[in-house]
């Protein structure tokens, strides 16, 4: 049985009628849907267990921090952490760079370098600018190269001796370009540089492995894949962990308190301040079971048939252009694509007409738009749920928009 | 698809098909004295706006050129087509409303931006013409 005919009963937004078709959801990459199974975990969370964690002596309140600890179980799990110490709840993303960049920022010197590239989400970028901005850092981006791919021989020129940081996305959002992850981590090594990687892309598509990886810093969102939005993780390796001072103060992170100074908590509370997303973290747990029942080599290898099916059928279309690696060369689950005479946003417009829900403008990363010498794209993204068929509607109607306006 | 669906009719009215593949005023004015140009942070839509005023305060001609939507092409063009003749404060009392009316169309509010950026770069055009 192919995985969206096991899936997509389990999805109820998917009985949607838009505009007076059923729904087609080519828009995971922004915000995956969610399976009953994560709705039903985090309802039941309110309903039965719901206090605050890790302080209140009280029956809900253990029950709570239990189920919230749970997931941190979970996620070292699932990203194949070599300890639980080293999985951080964040809000997001976003949130997680930016925790990075600030944590690490305070440590930065004038003039010491930060290597990012140019196919970064905004959120991997401008976090970057402003610690330069801040510390008088150098920034630095690697290029890509004509196929969508990081020329790696610049990357080799942009790192020197007083690189201290490399952040880079696993997988490009635009381009589905999966980054030689170990090889970058390898040169930033010879350096002694911290290496942060962006997984919001990777961690819903791929088999992730926190030990072979050997990055120090891996960040993703629970919201797409298939978990609710307002939780992250921030994977962080313990010996970086262990020296850096936390970024953000507030309750939780703290052992001890004084006036003018405080012990820090341990990790990995320490870079938790506040009253963590509690019912969204026991949301990821419910995703996660559901994805580890699927299995993550399954729903690989289902969303990359979905990926190439894309691919080579919009590239048959007259008028269509396809970014990104070509075929044969194994990429993320994202199609960018744009039609001649026809703006990205109109033919987003078009295709919602047609109950067809894909990503349209500059995907949160400008410099790439600009290297690509487009405004923006369409951008199809695909989760266990997609179909074949679902695809075939998508070409067809690709097909057909250049006369509809 | 060969004809557009209803549901497609009613955000990309005839007026904006029509604008969008044969605009009337886009293209470059050279002997514009008044310039603008902004973008929607939202899409990257690029517009701008380029205005000829006499010396007595009417616009004798606009243009536009811009890296925009379906949408936001048929406003730009909408927007010039308003201006032209009258007088600053004319062209600067012109509302969101008055171009809509034109394109006739079911704008949604997450293309509201598209439909309203000519006007915001128009208001541009004029502020930076303020001091002769």
């Amino acid at each position: 049985m192919r995985l969206d005919e096991l899936t997509r009963a389990d999805f109820p937004i998917l009985q949607r009628i838009i505009n007076g078709h059923p729904l087609v959801y080519f828009d995971s990459g922004a915000s995956s849907q969610k399976p009953r199974a994560v709705l039903e975990a985090m309802n039941r969370y309110y309903e039965r267990s719901h206090a605050n964690v890790h302080r209140s002596i009280h029956t809900l309140g253990e029950e709570a921090t239990e189920l919230y600890e749970v997931a941190r179980d979970a996620v070292q799990r699932f990203i194949g952490a070599p300890s639980r110490e080293e999985v951080v709840f964040t809000r997001g993303t976003t949130d997680g760079l930016g925790l990075i960049a600030e944590t690490i920022g305070r440590t930065l010197g004038k003039g010491d370098e930060i290597v990012v590239t140019e196919l970064e989400h905004h959120s991997n970028l401008i976090p970057w600018q402003l610690v330069a901005k801040d510390r008088g850092a150098v920034l630095k981006a690697v290029p890509i190269l004509a196929d969508g791919t990081l020329d790696l021989a610049a990357l080799d020129r942009l790192i020197t001796r007083r690189t201290r940081v490399v952040a880079f996305a696993h997988v490009s959002n635009v381009l589905g370009t999966i980054n030689p992850v170990t090889e970058i981590i390898g040169r930033a090594r010879t350096v002694d540089a911290i290496t942060v990687v962006d997984g919001a892309q990777a961690a819903p598509h791929l088999r992730l492995d926190m030990s072979a990886l050997g990055c120090d810093f891996y960040v993703f969102s629970a919201h797409k894949m298939l978990g609710p939005t307002g939780v992250g993780v921030m994977y962080g390796r313990r010996a970086v962990l262990d020296r850096l001072e936390p970024g953000r103060g507030g309750s939780e992170m703290i052992k001890e308190v004084w006036i003018d100074h405080a012990q820090w908590n341990d990790l990995p509370w320490r870079f938790e301040p506040g009253t963590p997303p509690i019912a969204e973290a026991v949301g990821l747990t419910a995703a996660i079971e559901y994805l580890e029942k699927l299995g993550m080599d399954r729903v690989a290898e289902h969303e990359r048939a979905l990926t190439h099916q894309t691919q080579e059928g919009l590239a048959r279309i007259p008028g269509v252009t396809v970014y990104g690696p070509p075929v044969g060369v194994d990429r993320g689950a994202v199609v960018s694509f744009t039609v001649e005479g026809l703006h990205p946003h109109d033919v987003a417009a078009l295709l919602d007409a047609e109950g067809i829900a894909v990503r349209a403008g500059h995907h949160c990363a400008m410099p790439l738009m600009r290297r690509l010498g487009v405004v923006g794209t369409s951008r199809a993204t695909f989760s266990v749920f997609n179909s074949p068929d679902e695809v075939s509607l998508l070409l067809t109607t690709v097909a057909g928009l250049r006369s509809a306006l | 698809m060969s004809s557009a669906t209803p549901a497609a009719k009613g955000l990309y009215s005839d007026v904006i098909r029509d604008r969008w593949r044969r605009p009337r005023h886009r293209g470059d004015l050279p002997g514009a004295n008044a310039v603008a140009e902004d973008v929607n942070p939202l899409c990257g839509d690029r517009v701008r706006l380029m205005l000829a005023i006499a010396p007595e305060g009417r616009i004798s001609e606009a243009r536009f050129i811009g890296d925009s939507c379906a949408i936001c092409t048929a406003s730009a063009d909408v927007v010039a087509d308003l201006v032209s003749g009258r007088t600053r404060n004319e062209a600067a009392a012109l509302e969101v409303g008055d171009v809509l009316a034109v394109l006739q169309a079911e704008i949604r509010p997450t293309r509201m931006r598209c439909a309203t950026l000519p006007l915001s770069v128009l208001a541009r055009a004029l502020d930076g013409n303020a001091k002769p």
